[in-house]
């Protein structure tokens, strides 16, 4: 399909995605989760009719403002980034994967594009219930926008509702609602709107908390801490709860995923979970070393979280690269050689359909169809290049588990010293809670390098390697726009943080 | 409802939607040409906050439809989207900068401790207005004048010129299509300001808004005879149905013109009635201009796609090897894909009904300079 691969652009190319879409990241967590916080506000407001709220509701719209340009901005670029970088996967899976891009246009930008402008400049344009509308439909439209991508990388996790056609050698869709109910991506949609607003509820809690140290607009950072708290902690529940939901699925759809963010080379019956370890970072799939140097396993709960089932078999690394024939599990071997056959035969049927030979080209398809199912491991060459990078999903994995585990823990203890009003004293929770936004941030790149590392090397798991997705391009292409794109975010990003850390000194009463 | 359709249908109307998603970006785009306008027609301070005021409640509506267009054109023709992306790589990847500057400047231009200063994000706006609308206009010029790729038979695009669609710049063809649409954009950002912004006590500034709209006019008429009596005597990209076999025709465009009359009557009385928005608008002292000139700029840019892509045309055809040429009968995506997708589509009137109601809300009042001084001024752009 692709003549020669060029490890180093696919290299930088990946680079490249990975730089543009963490940035994206930082914003868009914010904006998932501010904005049902300021749309409480708002609310709040106009139920009581205490214009201390509707001050609220607006200084938490100013930051959001600032933060809502440069998750734009950050966006576009990922979107045509799959036809500069990918080009080959965008034609590939285009059929499946450009309709939920473009309904994310038509169903979601325009609800957030347009009612944006009502929110911020409405207030004396529009009625007050018109107003509070257009925030609501605010926040559904930005979360209605993570529902879409999510199900078109949902999608590239585990492809369903579609099939190959050998004539186009494409993949086409058959099942709109099998991609849309897929289960990975509503559980990709849960988690990730979920973290979202875990993420908002911590962004608020760390700039009231500073406020409370300095002693400054005290009213109305524990009014907002008492919002943001309460939301946080039904959030973080939820966090917990789909998070659970995503590694069930990883184990079911992604076991190789599972297994490195696991660190578990050798599958096991009633297998344990890590609880914290450090991982012996020379193990290779296939020798004898430990695997950790040092853990702290919980028994069976591995098995019980993987397949609802304690005494269950958990598939290792080893036993999805070279197979295990007890458990019934084809190696990454195996299906290198069937997909060998698979490339092959596709290659044999094009040239005998285009000879005008049919029975040629009827014999090659059997011969296809019957492998068709391993067709991206026939571009893989060794077993090994299955497995991705372990260390780093590993620890990634189990920071954000540890993290999830820590946010429940602050909000518990914030509503508690709220409802209590001894919040402002308690010097050392505040003191936490003003860089608990910055742990929530590593806790949802975290979980972004767990999935989309995890998923290497597959750009469409299990069909469509990286090394094939890519686009025509030279390495010092793709290097060039790299380093453009992290001047101009860096820049980009300095320049937000400084009109940020100013509008928080300047504060609410500035308004 | 759609499943019936035949496939062929099913791609006749999906160049229909995203031709029209396309001409109404080529209209809203009078925001970026309003950004080029900022530092002739804003000499005082105020003026330039009324005019950054004034854009900016409306710059996320064509962002979001450039947006919309780039991810219907990925679902329905995929095999474009791969090709011109993936193969032009520079001309995207320059406008895409100049869009990226453009989203974050609206909303940290005037914030204290903006880092770059207010000159740098007004340059940025300017940039985003002229440089990203020429390489737009260039890029579109290629479905006329054909770009340098090569498919094999994956479908996997070479491209065969270093400059990777920066080349299209060069071409008198695409660039004065490109300096046309630059044009037209400032004079719809003109007629848009004066539609929108309450002038009393500037007078001054009304008079050079109205003027600017006259100027600009007679600055885009150049470039659109040279754009126009061109495509008319170009060769162009013809397929033959039977075979799918492209080949150079002789006045091929002009050939689509008069065998598709509609077509023809849609450019030609876009043109009119651009033309017209400008006369009502310089010489009647009127100010709703901006929607005779909108819906002409959206007649001719229909025009301009299915001139492109109808009548057995090849709208992205390679220079480099005719039989790579796309049209839209082997870029689109398959029945199924379109089907579904015609359902989304549905959504579209929705989504219009929706802009137009909550636009009409806010426009109702005009932008005044007492709005974006007084109290509330820390809250304006
Ligand atoms: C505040 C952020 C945050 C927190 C506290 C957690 N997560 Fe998470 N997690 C995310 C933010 C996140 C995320 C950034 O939103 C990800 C990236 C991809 C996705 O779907 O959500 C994610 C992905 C992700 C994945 C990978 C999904 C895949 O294969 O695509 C798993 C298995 C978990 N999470 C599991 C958990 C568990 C068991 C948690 C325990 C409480 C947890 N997460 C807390
Ligand atoms: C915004 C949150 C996201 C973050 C932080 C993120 C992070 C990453 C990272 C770190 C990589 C590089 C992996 C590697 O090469 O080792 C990557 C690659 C990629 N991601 Fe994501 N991702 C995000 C969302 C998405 C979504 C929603 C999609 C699709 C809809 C997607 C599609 C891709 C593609 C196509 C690649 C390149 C191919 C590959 O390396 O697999 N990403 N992303
Ligand atoms: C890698 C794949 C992604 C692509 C191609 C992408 C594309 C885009 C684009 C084009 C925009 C600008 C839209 C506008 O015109 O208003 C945007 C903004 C946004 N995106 Fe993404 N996005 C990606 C990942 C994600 C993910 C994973 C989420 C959520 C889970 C998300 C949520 C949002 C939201 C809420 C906005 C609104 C702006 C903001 O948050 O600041 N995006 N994205």
């Amino acid at each position: 399909m692709v003549d020669q691969i060029d490890l180093t652009m696919v290299n930088w190319a990946r680079a490249q995605f990975a730089l543009t879409a963490m940035y994206h990241w930082i914003f868009v967590p914010l904006t998932l989760g501010l904005s049902f916080i300021i749309a409480f506000f708002e609310s709040i407001y106009i139920k009581t009719g205490n214009k201390e709220w509707k001050k609220i509701a607006k200084f938490w719209m100013t930051l959001f403002g600032i933060n809502f340009a440069i998750g734009v901005a950050t966006g576009i670029i990922l979107e045509f980034e799959f036809g500069t970088n990918w080009s080959n996967y965008s034609w590939m899976v285009g059929d499946i994967f450009g309709a939920p891009l473009a309904v994310e246009g038509i169903a979601a930008f325009f609800l957030e594009a347009t009612f944006f402008a009502v929110m911020f400049f409405g207030w004396e344009r529009v009625s007050k219930k018109f107003h509070l509308f257009s925030t609501w439909m605010v926040a559904i439209g930005s979360n209605l926008s993570a529902l879409w991508i999510l199900v078109a990388n949902g999608w590239m996790q585990y492809p369903i509702g579609m099939a190959f056609n050998p004539d186009t050698a494409r993949f086409e869709m058959q099942d709109f609602w099998a991609i849309l109910f897929s289960p990975v991506a509503i559980s990709k949609f849960t988690h990730t709107t979920s973290s979202g607003f875990l993420f908002g509820s911590l962004f608020v809690i760390t700039i009231s908390s500073w406020y409370l140290l300095k002693g400054r607009h005290i009213q109305m950072a524990r009014k907002s801490i008492l919002v943001a708290a309460v939301f946080g902690l039904l959030s973080s529940g939820y966090v917990a709860f789909t998070g659970d939901e995503a590694a069930y699925n990883d184990a079911q759809k992604q076991p190789m995923k599972l297994a490195a963010f696991e660190g578990l080379y050798d599958g096991e019956k009633g297998a344990g979970l890590v609880a914290a370890g450090i991982i012996n970072s020379s193990k290779k799939v296939g020798d004898d070393q430990d695997a950790f140097l040092f853990e702290i396993r919980i028994p069976w709960l591995l098995s019980l979280l993987a397949n609802r089932d304690p005494g269950s078999f958990v598939p290792g690394i080893k036993d999805l690269v070279y197979g295990n024939e007890k458990e019934n599990i084809m190696g990454a071997d195996e299906k290198i050689k069937k997909g060998k056959i698979a490339v092959e035969q596709l290659a044999l049927y094009k040239k005998a359909k285009k000879a005008g030979d049919s029975a040629g080209a009827e014999a090659a398809l059997t011969v296809f169809n019957q492998n068709k199912e391993y067709l991206g491991f026939g571009y893989l060459n060794a077993p090994e290049e299955a497995v991705p990078p372990v260390s780093l999903v590993y620890y990634a994995f189990h920071i954000m588990v540890a993290l999830g585990s820590l946010f429940p823990i602050i909000f518990i203890a914030y509503l508690f010293f709220t409802l209590k009003g001894t919040i402002i004293h308690q010097k050392w929770l505040l003191s936490i809670g003003v860089v608990s936004m910055f742990l929530g941030l590593a806790a949802q790149q975290c979980g972004w390098i767990v999935a989309e590392v995890g998923r290497q090397p597959w750009a469409i798991q299990d069909l469509l390697p990286v090394t094939i997705a890519r686009t025509n391009l030279t390495a010092g292409t793709v290097q060039t726009t790299f380093f453009m794109f992290v001047a101009i975010f860096t820049l980009l990003l300095i320049a937000e943080i400084r009109i940020m850390l100013k509008q928080i000194q300047i504060g609410p009463e500035g308004k | 409802m759609f499943g019936n359709l035949d496939t062929t249908t099913l791609q006749q109307l999906w160049w229909i939607i995203d031709s029209l998603v396309g001409s109404l970006f080529l209209f809203l785009i009078f925001v970026q040409g309003g950004q080029t306008l900022l530092w002739q027609l804003g000499k005082a301070n105020v003026e330039k906050s009324l005019i950054i005021n004034s854009l900016g409640r409306k710059w996320e509506m064509t962002f979001t439809t450039l947006v919309l267009f780039g991810g219907a054109l990925f679902a329905a023709f995929p095999k474009f989207y791969a090709t011109s992306f993936g193969g032009a790589y520079w001309v995207w990847m320059l406008i895409l900068f100049t869009f990226i500057v453009q989203a974050v400047s609206y909303e940290f231009r005037k914030k204290p401790n903006n880092f770059l200063g207010e000159k740098v994000y007004e340059l940025f706006l300017f940039i985003n207005g002229s440089v990203g609308i020429l390489l737009i206009g260039a890029a579109v010029g290629t479905f006329f004048t054909g770009s340098n790729f090569v498919l094999n038979e994956y479908n996997f695009v070479t491209w065969t010129n270093p400059l990777r669609g920066l080349e299209a710049a060069f071409s008198l063809f695409n660039l004065s299509l490109g300096l046309f649409l630059v044009f037209n954009a400032r004079l719809l950002g003109a007629m848009y300001l004066l539609n929108n912004i309450d002038f009393t006590g500037y007078e001054d500034f009304e008079a050079r808004t109205r003027k600017a709209v006259l100027v600009n006019l007679l600055c885009a008429l150049p470039f659109l005879l040279y754009f126009l009596i061109s495509l008319v005597v170009m060769d162009g990209f013809g397929v033959d149905p039977k075979t799918g076999i492209v080949s150079m025709v002789s006045g091929k465009y002009l050939a689509n013109l008069l065998s598709m009359p509609l077509v023809l009557i849609f450019l030609l009385a876009g043109l009119v009635l651009v033309i017209w928005g400008v006369v009502t608008t310089s010489f009647r002292g009127k100010n709703n201009g901006i929607w005779f000139g909108g819906l002409g700029t959206v007649l001719v840019g229909l025009a301009v796609f299915f001139t492109a892509g109808f009548n057995n045309t090849a709208f992205y055809p390679s220079k480099a090897a005719l039989q790579s040429s796309l049209t839209i009968y082997n870029a689109s995506s398959s029945h199924y894909t379109l089907t579904a997708m015609s359902y989304v589509a549905l959504l579209i009137p929705v989504v219009l009904a929706y802009v137009v109601y909550v636009w009409y809300l806010m426009d109702a009042k005009k932008i005044t300079a007492a709005e974006v001084t007084g109290e509330q001024a820390d809250e304006m752009y």
